[in-house]
């Protein structure tokens, strides 16, 4: 068939089914929330890719809590690409020889297209002065976020948590632990997800302070109206990634390598990095930064390769059991 | 030598063959994996997981918050199932087709809607949190939940239990000369308390593995209101495999020893009950005239 016939025929086809007919479909294998972003990305990347090469190219997407999605893509789900919100998933796959060894280093900025922080939010008007991390672990404040061991979400509040006190005079491992111990104290729950937090805490009227995502704040904005709550950056946060890369094994054998890669690389372009910022996440691109810069204010942030010397790495310290967490509740 | 038994309807060879598979392809297949892949870890090492603190405080708050919610269940479920059998109302059919929408109701659903309903501004928390009671958020909403998933369990199992119970029984209990308290204790509860064990069986072992809507409503804190399924969750997001194995077959052979408990119970009960006493017998009992 010529690219004129094949392209003739994708018309009819979508216009007779009303769905596009694919010389290639890709499956985007990726975590909860990223729902939004890549279902604004995915016309964008059809359209552009269409223009360069010619080729109509379908992509599914699957979501899920993200160590799910990584376990079913080791089980054998056919995932070209995984977009994740952890590291330490994307090193599971490649654990089981599924992604390189060095996916980090593929692709530009760490892998990660964009970034987000952890922010404090607060009731309107700031009724108990919640400035700092110092302030979340003052006695008689409520503390609302999702489990600390079973969730993404919650292990960045423990870790910056962590760090923050590492970083005050006199911080050591030691008292790191005693200042977040302090901290999860004052949590009378841990919910079951990020968006459970959110409920609880928006809708249950439940705690003085939610800690979650950045991006997530201008979601509850818009599901619950600006007014009722203030958005608060601490001192110090995280700078949290959301790493994306090729499975290997998948593009080989379905002879996609070419797409996925193409998939990836336009997650930096002008378009892919406005995407994520109209989807509240913090583009690369420092002039994109600029033009939103009133959605993204100046923060100190870390990451967690500079304090914890890796995803892998903080997870085993902190997460496993008989890790930190698990010291708070269990040595006394 | 012995005559083969002759039965009226064939294919028992067929039919026992295909019982056989299906069960094992159904039941015994996944379990036997289970029980295998555990056996990658000594014996030693299941013992250590499961004798853990965190792992015990969870086996506590699950073995025990599904035994309350299927008590509460055995005694107002048998009411439920007493009054939808017996007593003719407008909406019954409604009320009965009620009971069963627990079973097809998501369970997620049925915890957010319950952690909603029972939160600090919920329409019942609201009025109950002033009186110092908390549901949400504590073991107790655990109970909530799993009360409110194993409903339909003992209903369901008492109902043809009680329909089959002709009213002729109470009747001639009572021309005999039993009080309506003698009628209930030695004719009614005898004859449906094997079904209520059965029911309050089914209600506990579906309680045990209960997930879904716990989480929302539990709080989740390690050591108060943490359940065993969300440990097992909790070892899967490290990716431990085998530790989660480990908490389930544990779980697994708690569950079993207990059912099988429950059944002895219900058998010897059933046993001493039809042999001995037919309902008949069991009504003449009550009212003190020997028969």
């Amino acid at each position: 068939m010529t690219p004129f016939l094949k392209r003739a025929t994708a018309v009819c086809f979508s216009l007779f089914l009303g769905t596009a007919w694919a010389d290639v479909t890709l499956l985007n294998t990726s975590y909860d929330v990223a729902r939004d972003v890549y279902k604004d990305y995915n016309p964008l990347f059809q359209k552009y890719w269409f223009t360069k090469t010619g080729e109509q190219v379908d992509v599914k997407q699957s979501h899920g809590g993200s160590t799910k999605q990584v376990r079913a893509v080791a089980d054998g789900l056919e995932a070209d690409v995984v977009t994740m919100n952890q590291a330490n998933d994307i090193e599971f796959l490649v654990d089981k020889g599924l992604v390189a060894r060095d996916w980090a280093k593929k692709f530009p900025n760490n892998a990660s297209p964009y970034t987000s922080t952890m922010v404090f939010i607060v009731r309107k008007g700031n009724p108990k002065a919640i400035k700092d991390w110092s302030d979340v672990a003052a006695p008689g404040v409520q503390l609302i976020i999702p489990h600390p061991k079973n969730t993404g979400n919650g292990r960045n509040t423990y870790l910056t948590a962590w760090a923050w006190s590492l970083k005050q005079p006199g911080g050591s491992n030691k008292s790191a632990q005693d200042f977040v111990g302090k901290l999860l104290k004052n949590a009378p729950l841990f919910a079951a997800g990020g968006r459970d937090a959110t409920t609880t805490f928006m809708q249950r009227g439940l705690g003085d302070v939610l800690i979650t995502f950045e991006s997530e704040a201008e979601m509850i904005a818009k599901e619950f109206g600006k007014g009722n709550f203030e958005v608060v950056y601490p001192s110090l946060t995280m700078q949290t990634e959301f790493p994306v890369a090729l499975v290997e094994k998948v593009v080989d054998k379905k002879g996609t390598r070419k797409q996925a890669t193409g998939y990836l690389e336009y997650l930096w372009s002008k378009e892919g990095q406005e995407n994520a910022a109209q989807n509240y996440l913090r583009p690369r691109d420092p002039e994109l930064l600029k033009k939103y810069a009133s959605s993204f204010p100046p923060v100190k942030t870390f990451t967690v390769d500079e304090v914890f010397g890796g995803a892998t790495k903080a997870f085993s310290a902190h997460f496993k059991d008989g890790g930190s967490f698990d010291q708070i509740y269990v040595a006394k | 030598m012995a005559a083969k038994p002759h039965r009226l309807l064939p294919g028992f060879g067929l039919a026992l063959g295909y019982t056989l598979v299906y069960l094992s392809l159904l039941i015994l297949l996944p379990l036997g994996g289970l029980v295998l892949k555990s056996a990658e870890l000594g014996f030693g090492q299941i013992l250590d997981i499961a004798l853990g603190e965190r792992s015990l405080a969870a086996f506590r708050v699950t073995f025990g918050a599904s035994f309350l919610a299927a008590a509460i269940n055995a005694f107002f479920g048998l009411i439920v199932a007493w009054v939808l059998v017996r007593y003719p109302f407008p909406g019954k059919r409604f009320v009965d087709a009620l009971v069963d929408l627990p079973f097809a109701l998501p369970t997620a659903v049925a915890g957010i809607t319950l952690a909603t309903l029972y939160a600090g501004n919920g329409w019942l928390g609201r009025h109950i949190e002033p009186l110092g009671i908390k549901v949400a958020y504590t073991p107790l909403g655990i109970v909530v939940a799993l009360t409110f998933i194993t409903l339909p369990f003992v209903v369901r199992t008492l109902q043809p239990v009680i329909e089959d119970i002709e009213t002729e029984v109470e009747e001639a209990a009572a021309s005999l000369g039993a009080s309506r308290w003698q009628t209930f204790v030695k004719v009614i509860f005898p004859a449906i308390f094997p079904a209520l064990l059965t029911g309050f069986a089914l209600a506990f072992a579906r309680a045990v593995g209960e997930y879904g809507s716990v989480i929302f409503i539990a709080g989740n804190l390690p050591l108060i209101s943490e359940i065993t399924p969300l440990l097992i969750i909790s070892k899967l997001e490290q990716y431990d495999v085998l530790g989660a194995t480990a908490l389930a077959v544990v779980m697994l052979g708690l569950s079993f020893v207990l059912l099988l408990a429950v059944n002895l119970l219900q058998w010897w009960t059933a046993n001493r009950h039809n042999n001995a006493e037919p309902l008949e017998v069991a009504a003449g009992k009550a009212s003190g005239v020997s028969t």
